[in-house]
């Protein structure tokens, strides 16, 4: 494949394309709605009606709006066509033909929309997952041609550097920084891996950017790939989600068609293939060590860091780690340029968040905007606050490593450090919102019992500590505790925080201390009196 | 080799073509011992579980000691060494389901089957098992019946559902 050829499939399928293109979400959430039949429907009917010549149903990614799923879209007016089922499909159809029609419209000005900027996301709903071409039609690619001809490797690494991207995956280190430690090693073999095992409940940002956009990935792989000089990458992902599995897997069988993957690619001096690996259910195993463990195929227990994969990872080699929203800015930052990207965001925490938006709220779904907006911006104006008036009580970020922000906080601007400050953390970004109705013991609980369960079990202060602190709970909520034992309750939480072996056993106290820190007189008012 | 393959046919008679394909995954990943966790993913997708003899069989092919295969297997929450039912239903216990009552829709199943959940009726119809997260949390609370996921669950459409399978 040359420059020429891509172009060529970008022109012949812009050529392709109808005039008018009604765009159906199939990613998970919509398909769990039905939207497959719905798809196939609005064909049929199109079809029946001779209009297939003009207008052309296409199967997109995630539109963001899963609670008014399954979700279809005018491209042309940018309408958006809520709650189509096989019975009202017919009056997507009036509408289309300029008819009177009965189907719930939002426009794209609509709160959820309006506040809301697209880079991450930025393919997600416009291009056809399955469909490579679509992908290079909208400029897909190009930047790996550039980045393989025009660039040096180090010039790639100095560009994500500037541009201030820090991880996405939840820790926030500088990617740039990643990078280069990867590329000045001179060993022979060297990896790139992605990791998708998004493991937090209540996350579902890399599944939707998996099944929405997955040459996205490909694409920022292979250029991280050429940054560090790597060979070989493998992307690591959930087995709890299979569309996103086939996605991948047709992706990558139709880039290796491409010669996009493989050897020489685009006729340069550059080889790199990439294999999936699908997890087992072990939430553990989105910890570096541990997922590379299993990546070896082996029990997903980590072990102590240093040394970092980047100078010794996957059988001993220096591996390059990254998440998927990480990945998914490189393409973006390289074509756009790395001063752009540093415009958007805060002073230290640059570009776009990706947030999956649940819980107790009207408007739930998938969301990026801006590093700095505020808590309140994202739950009372795009998300619209909760669905029968209740009052905002917390959101939970980061799931069972995060914390329970308080309403109270809701001016908070979302960034790496001011969510540490409140005793959470960003996460991989999941936002769970919880009204008044909701006893934050019991949240913490809910959470400790995740991290019980998932706790792998090598070191004792995970595996003993976290079975005590969910001991101690119950003991409180079921009005049986002490002073003595709330006490305790702190002082082993800190104990678990500072003595755990991996980032799971010392985030697993988070959710409890920072409900102790926020919401401490719903403890004390089940806790007993001295005795 | 030969001696497990007719001793695996034995026990089940519709053995020989899954593992057919067995072998193929064995043969496509070279027997390369890091890809215990993918060949034991395929052995469970052909067999619906990891028999004691399919582990054994694996452990062969792999040239891996039988701690190491069990210690894999039993560690990751995907991986069944019971049968399960003809049907499965998995409750999604992510932050959102939860928020929105997962666990109420939990108990009443687990009341009208009278099993618990990771259990399988009697009769061997129907499996409950729970899930971390499926990652549908915008149309909490979800349940995956058979591969399915069904969005906004209530208790009226989960006991429809379990009595269309029994």
């Amino acid at each position: 494949m040359d420059l020429a050829e891509l172009l060529e499939i970008a022109e012949k399928e812009r050529r392709r394309k109808k005039p008018l293109e009604i765009h159906c979400c199939v990613a998970a959430s919509c398909v769990s709605s039905n939207s497959q039949s719905v798809k196939d429907k609005l064909s049929e009917i199109l079809a029946n009606q001779n209009m297939s010549d003009r207008v052309e149903v296409v199967g997109v990614g995630c539109m963001g709006l899963c609670s008014k799923g399954p979700l279809l879209r005018n491209s042309q007016t940018g309408e958006y066509y809520c709650h189509v089922t096989l019975d009202n499909v017919a009056e997507v159809f009036n509408d289309i033909k300029g008819e009177k029609s009965r189907i719930e419209k939002i426009l794209p000005d609509d709160p959820f929309y309006k506040k809301q900027m697209f880079v991450v996301l930025e393919n997600s709903g416009k291009v056809d997952p399955e469909s490579i071409e679509s992908y290079i039609a909208n400029g897909g690619y190009l930047t790996l041609y550039q980045v393989l001809h025009e660039m040096s490797p180090q010039e790639v690494i100095d560009e994500i550097t500037k541009s201030g991207l820090r991880g996405r995956g939840g820790a926030g280190y500088p990617t740039g920084l990643k990078w280069s430690l990867v590329a000045k090693s001179s060993a022979e073999k060297k990896f790139v891996v992605c990791n998708a095992d998004e493991g937090d409940p209540g996350a579902f940002m890399d599944r939707s950017v998996l099944e929405s956009d997955p040459h996205k990935i490909i694409e920022g792989m292979i250029i991280a790939a050429y940054a560090v000089g790597a060979q070989q990458g493998y992307i690591y992902i959930r087995g709890e989600y299979p569309l996103a599995i086939s996605r991948l897997q047709t992706a990558i069988r139709q880039a290796k068609k491409y010669g996009l993957l493989g050897s020489q690619i685009f006729e340069a001096n550059f080889d790199f293939k990439i294999d999936l690996r699908i997890g087992a259910g072990a939430f553990v195993c989105g910890e570096e060590t541990a997922l590379m463990q299993s990546i070896e195929g082996k029990r997903g227990t980590p072990y102590p860091r240093p040394p970092y994969p980047a100078e010794y990872g996957l059988w001993g080699y220096p591996t390059l780690i990254n998440n998927v929203e990480t990945f998914a800015n490189v393409v973006p930052i390289i074509r756009n340029g790395s001063e752009w990207f540093s415009k958007i965001g805060t002073e230290n925490s640059k570009g776009t968040k990706v947030f999956a938006l649940a819980g107790k709220i009207k408007r739930t779904g998938l969301i990026e905007v801006p590093m700095g907006t505020t808590l309140r911006e994202i739950v009372e104006e795009i998300g619209g606050g909760t669905p029968d008036g209740k009052k905002i009580k917390a959101v939970q970020t980061g799931g069972p490593s995060g914390g329970c922000i308080p309403a109270s906080k809701l001016d908070t601007p979302v960034d790496y450090e001011s969510l540490i400050e409140l005793g959470s953390m960003m996460g991989s970004g999941g936002m769970i919102v919880m009204d008044e109705d909701t006893n934050m013991v019991e949240v913490a609980k809910f959470f400790m019992e995740f991290s019980k369960d998932e706790s792998c079990g090598k070191c004792i202060p995970c595996r003993a500590g976290t079975y005590e602190i969910h001991n101690l709970l119950s003991k409180i909520l079921e009005g049986k505790a002490t002073p003595f034992d709330f006490e305790k309750l702190k002082l082993l939480c800190q104990m678990v925080k500072e003595t755990s072996l991996c980032g799971l056993g010392q985030s697993a106290p988070n959710p409890v201390l920072s409900t102790i820190m926020n919401f401490e007189e719903e403890y004390l008012s089940l806790i007993k009196e001295d005795i | 080799m030969e001696t497990t393959v007719k001793a695996k046919e034995k026990t089940t008679n519709q053995t020989d073509n899954r593992l057919k394909f067995l072998n193929a995954a064995l043969k496509k990943n070279l027997y390369q011992q890091d890809a215990l966790i993918e060949i034991l993913h395929t052995a469970q997708e052909l067999f619906g579980y990891l028999s004691k003899e399919t582990l054994e069989y694996i452990t062969k092919e792999l040239k891996l000691p039988p701690s190491k295969v069990y210690g894999v297997a039993t560690f990751y929450n995907f991986f069944s060494l019971k049968p399960k039912g003809e049907h499965t239903c998995i409750v999604c216990m992510g932050t959102a389901c939860y928020v929105k009552g997962a666990a109420e829709l939990l108990s009443e199943m687990e009341k009208f089957l009278n099993i618990k959940a990771g259990e399988t009726t009697k009769d061997g119809k129907i499996s409950i098992a729970t899930a971390r997260c499926i990652g549908t949390c915008g149309s909490a609370p979800a349940i995956i019946f058979d591969n399915q996921v069904a969005a906004f669950q209530t208790k009226e459409t989960v006991i429809k559902k379990l009595k269309e399978w029994l």
